[in-house]
């Protein structure tokens, strides 16, 4: 594995995206920085713009005004970039799949590399959707 | 000419300082970890994340391209300077001119004005707040800390660095009278806003106003401002010692002296919440000025 690879895989700067949620998953999220699981360990730090960042996590159900908006904000994320969903509303927006003002899934807008199902998901799904996430990154 | 080439790039020059900050601001992150009951990142951690910034896209937003690039690179020069002039001179204090009080306090004025730059050509508005907010707390706590540098020329009589040091092993420190010791509170307070910690982090305020001057500078160039940063925390505590200590510069006690300025450097970080930024003014021009002139007034009453 090349020095580059690894220093990508073990400092992901987190950018987190709200698209609509109902702040259970944003709580979950929370969590995973919390002492308890602390994923600082591991190089990972929440950021404050998209420009710092190389992880777009994602939550809730697109609906029509942040359609664009999140659109935007991948495009003035600086490449390399993933991008993760949490939560079923970013998988596959369950419920509210005919719901009046949803245009569109996630991933329909936007190419997603992960999924973390549940609602919410626990801290340690999403700590294990990372590393799968950094495993399919390094090629292993 | 070669030698002062290898003195400025390697040894108490760029390469070492580089390397230095890094490990450097790793302790103040682990330290941060551990006061918050966490564990904390892995000593090579900052390596890592200079090593991905340097392989991200470099989005340049707006017209102002040359400032938003220059400003950075300012930065870094003018700190690395400093680092090699204080380094050069702890390794042995009776060498010739190389550098002089006054230089340095030039110096270290530049990466504020680097992170006002950058901040306003990048054309966001929060990074105009943020350069705005960076442009007050300069004007605030320049005052103060210069008036603590006056108290140390009052006390040592002479405006060379090595007439400083010299006065020091011959009379005692500074840090030991009542003067020297307001002069060396009033400093800590000040570099905590020259450093953007804690109580003083107002022009980047993560949470606030999302970085602030930082906010459109991806990839190397947010590198190098993150490297400024770790390099001024590493070259502070010296310019501390410096000034009010440095009696004994005797490799081990210089590491004790180093580790302790440094350790409150980061409890007050870690301890102590945002001020705004009519509150931090208020801060500087009141209650640290007054500190900075009645040391001034002890020093010239000679206690």
């Amino acid at each position: 594995m090349s020095l580059k690879l690894k220093a990508l895989t073990k400092s992901l700067w987190v950018f987190h995206a709200a698209c609509s949620p109902c702040n259970n998953c944003d709580i979950e999220i929370l969590d995973v920085l919390t002492p308890r699981h602390d994923v600082e360990r591991f190089g990972m730090v929440l950021v404050g713009s998209v420009r710092h960042a190389d992880v777009l996590l994602v939550t809730g159900v697109p609906n029509y005004k942040n359609t664009e908006r999140i659109k935007k904000i991948y495009s003035q994320t600086p490449k390399p970039c993933l991008v993760v969903a949490v939560g079923n509303c970013a998988c596959g927006r369950v419920m509210f799949k005919d719901s009046y003002n949803s245009p569109a899934a996630l991933d329909e807008i936007i190419p997603v590399d992960l999924y973390v199902p549940g609602c919410p998901p626990k801290p340690e799904a999403i700590i294990a959707g990372v590393v799968k996430l950094i495993k399919k990154v390094r090629g292993i | 000419m070669l030698r002062l080439f290898f003195n400025y790039l390697i040894f108490p020059g760029f390469l070492f300082t580089a390397t230095m900050g890094l490990l450097v601001s790793w302790i103040d992150r682990k330290i941060t970890a551990r006061v918050q009951w966490r564990k904390g990142p892995p000593w090579y951690q900052n390596f890592l994340d200079l090593i991905k910034l340097m392989q991200k896209e470099i989005v340049i937003p707006g017209r102002k391209t040359f400032t938003f690039i220059i400003s950075p690179f300012l930065g870094l020069i003018s700190v690395t300077l400093v680092a090699s002039m204080l380094g050069k001179l702890l390794i042995n204090p009776h060498t010739e001119f190389i550098g002089d009080l006054i230089v340095v306090i030039y110096l270290l004025l530049i990466p504020g004005i680097a992170l006002i730059l950058g901040g306003s050509s990048s054309g966001n508005p929060l990074g105009s707040v943020g350069s705005s907010r960076e442009m007050k707390l300069i004007l605030a706590y320049e005052l103060p800390s210069i008036l603590a540098v006056l108290t140390v020329l009052i006390k040592t009589n002479g405006i060379r660095l090595t007439e400083i040091i010299n006065h020091q092993m011959v009379y005692g420190p500074n840090i030991t009278s009542i003067s020297g010791f307001i002069a060396f509170l009033v400093t800590l307070i000040c570099y905590q806003a020259k450093l953007g910690f804690v109580p003083f982090d107002i022009s980047e305020a993560e949470q606030e106003i999302m970085g602030g001057v930082l906010i459109e500078y991806s990839g190397l160039l947010l590198g190098i401002f993150k490297l400024t940063r770790m390099i001024l925390l590493y070259i502070m505590p010296l310019w501390l010692i410096i000034l009010f200590w440095s009696n004994n510069l005797n490799f081990v006690i210089l590491i004790w002296k180093y580790f302790l300025i440094f350790l409150l450097v980061v409890l007050i970080k870690n301890t102590s919440p945002r001020l705004r930024i009519d509150q931090a003014l208020k801060f500087f021009w009141g209650p640290v000025t007054i500190l900075g002139v009645i040391a001034i007034v002890l020093a010239l009453l000679g206690y």
